[in-house]
């Protein structure tokens, strides 16, 4: 079995990573997952969260707010709407994605609206995962 | 007969007509490879998006539980058409080409007995549309003031159509825009985005069958998530074509334009040299009649 795997890291706006990684911690939808070299194949969803890739390199870390990742035996791939590296995460960047989940909350249908206000505490959570103050959310 | 001063004062000015269009290719060539870059970092997600949301909506047809974005509505009554243009002019044949293929499909379905709405995207597709098929036009998306093309102008875009298609506005929504060829060649394409259909399920058949995922949370969930970006995403992906076609198109009309200028200049030089010489000779005619006649 090979030991390490392809990593894509892609948003709408450009590739982000493409890297070999010997490890991938998700934030899905229904919990953590890690992916590793071999893992049977998976499309799930993905939450607010840190997404951590373990390779021969070293490790990086990537912020996303949302998406979705395929997993197959040959590499993982995220697909995310807005994705950077932590360390250029900032917490007027948190604040504005809040802000913006709030108003969207506003116009949502009761359904979307349970949804939208769990993604928002994940943000919270987010923050404080990373350290950084996120405003509260109303 | 123009006068040697008013040859002199129309090469001066279009000297600076020259120079002026000189510029703008050149502008728009900077703008254009920095567009061709957008739409190359978008396609890797655009690819693999596609290929994901198709093998789940292959699925979900088969399974006959497909949401109404991929099923449609089950009637094709109410068409919208979404046409991309540009907020500027001087693009050549740009918008014209757009708003061409667009009539011709209003026409069309208009024979057909439907009934069309328009949601026009850029200024100038919006006022050469207004004068015929003003009455029909429901919404306008200004992206005057975007400097640079960003997922998320697309998302609102999007997020505006879905909402119509909810609320029952219409049953099949197309766009209309410039897919990006070459600097000289932009071809107007129209792609129907809802209900939603993929390119890629062609090629599936041959490929034998894909790899079975398994789906977190199920497929239909899952399904039901991604179309809306599904729409997003290629929405996203046309107004970037559409922002390289249009720096394309400029680019070749400032090229053509700064070439006739030249060549004007070029004429105009000739006819003010010739008379200039003319009014040189019939001095010296006068001045030696003048000395005869004594």
């Amino acid at each position: 079995m090979a030991d390490t795997m392809q990593f894509d890291l892609v948003s709408p706006e450009r590739r982000l990573a493409s890297i070999a990684a010997t490890a991938v911690k998700l934030p899905g939808a229904e919990g953590d997952m890690t992916a590793m070299p071999g893992h049977a194949p998976v499309i799930t969803t993905l939450r607010p969260g840190v997404v951590r890739v373990e390779g021969p390199e070293g490790e990086a870390e990537f912020m996303v707010t949302g998406g979705f990742a395929e997993i197959n035996a040959a590499g993982t791939s995220v697909l995310a709407e807005r994705a950077m590296p932590v360390s250029e995460v900032t917490s007027e960047i948190l604040d504005e994605i809040v802000a913006e989940n709030a108003r969207a909350r506003e116009a949502a249908t009761d359904e979307e609206h349970d949804m939208l206000t769990k993604v928002a505490a994940e943000l919270v959570a987010l923050g404080e995962e990373l350290g950084i103050s996120v405003k509260g959310i109303g | 007969m123009p006068s040697l001063k008013d040859l002199k004062l129309r090469i001066e000015s279009i000297k600076s007509t020259r120079k002026i269009t000189k510029a703008m290719q050149m502008v728009a060539a900077a703008k254009l490879r920095r567009a061709q870059e957008a739409a190359e970092m978008s396609r890797p997600y655009a690819e693999r998006f596609n290929a994901v949301l198709g093998g789940l909506a292959a699925a979900a047809k088969d399974a006959g539980d497909a949401p109404k974005l991929l099923a449609g509505t089950g009637s094709d009554q109410v068409h919208l058409l979404v046409v991309m243009t540009s907020e500027r002019g001087l693009c050549g044949g740009f918008n014209s080409s757009i708003v061409r293929m667009a009539r011709a499909r209003i026409a069309e379905l208009q024979g057909a007995g439907k009934s069309v709405k328009i949601l026009t995207v850029g200024k100038k597709g919006r006022e050469q549309l207004k004068r015929e098929y003003g009455d029909l036009m429901i919404d306008h998306v200004d992206l005057s003031g975007v400097k640079r093309l960003g997922y998320e102008d697309a998302r609102s875009v999007a997020q505006g159509v879905i909402e119509r298609f909810d609320n029952g506005e219409f049953d099949v929504a197309t766009i209309f825009f410039n897919r990006f060829v070459s600097v000289i060649n932009q071809e107007p394409t129209a792609t129907q985005i809802i209900p939603a259909s993929f390119e890629t399920d062609k090629g599936e058949g041959a490929a034998g069958p894909a790899t079975v995922y398994d789906y977190e949370p199920g497929e239909g969930a899952i399904l039901k998530e991604l179309l809306p970006r599904g729409v997003a995403t290629q929405i996203f992906s046309a107004l970037l074509e559409n922002a390289a076609s249009e720096q394309g198109a400029r680019m070749s009309a400032m090229d053509n334009a700064t070439r006739n200028a030249g060549e004007m200049i070029d004429k105009l030089t000739i006819e003010f040299n010739r008379s200039r010489q003319a009014v040189i000779t019939n001095e010296l005619i006068e001045i030696i009649s003048g000395a005869e006649a004594l």
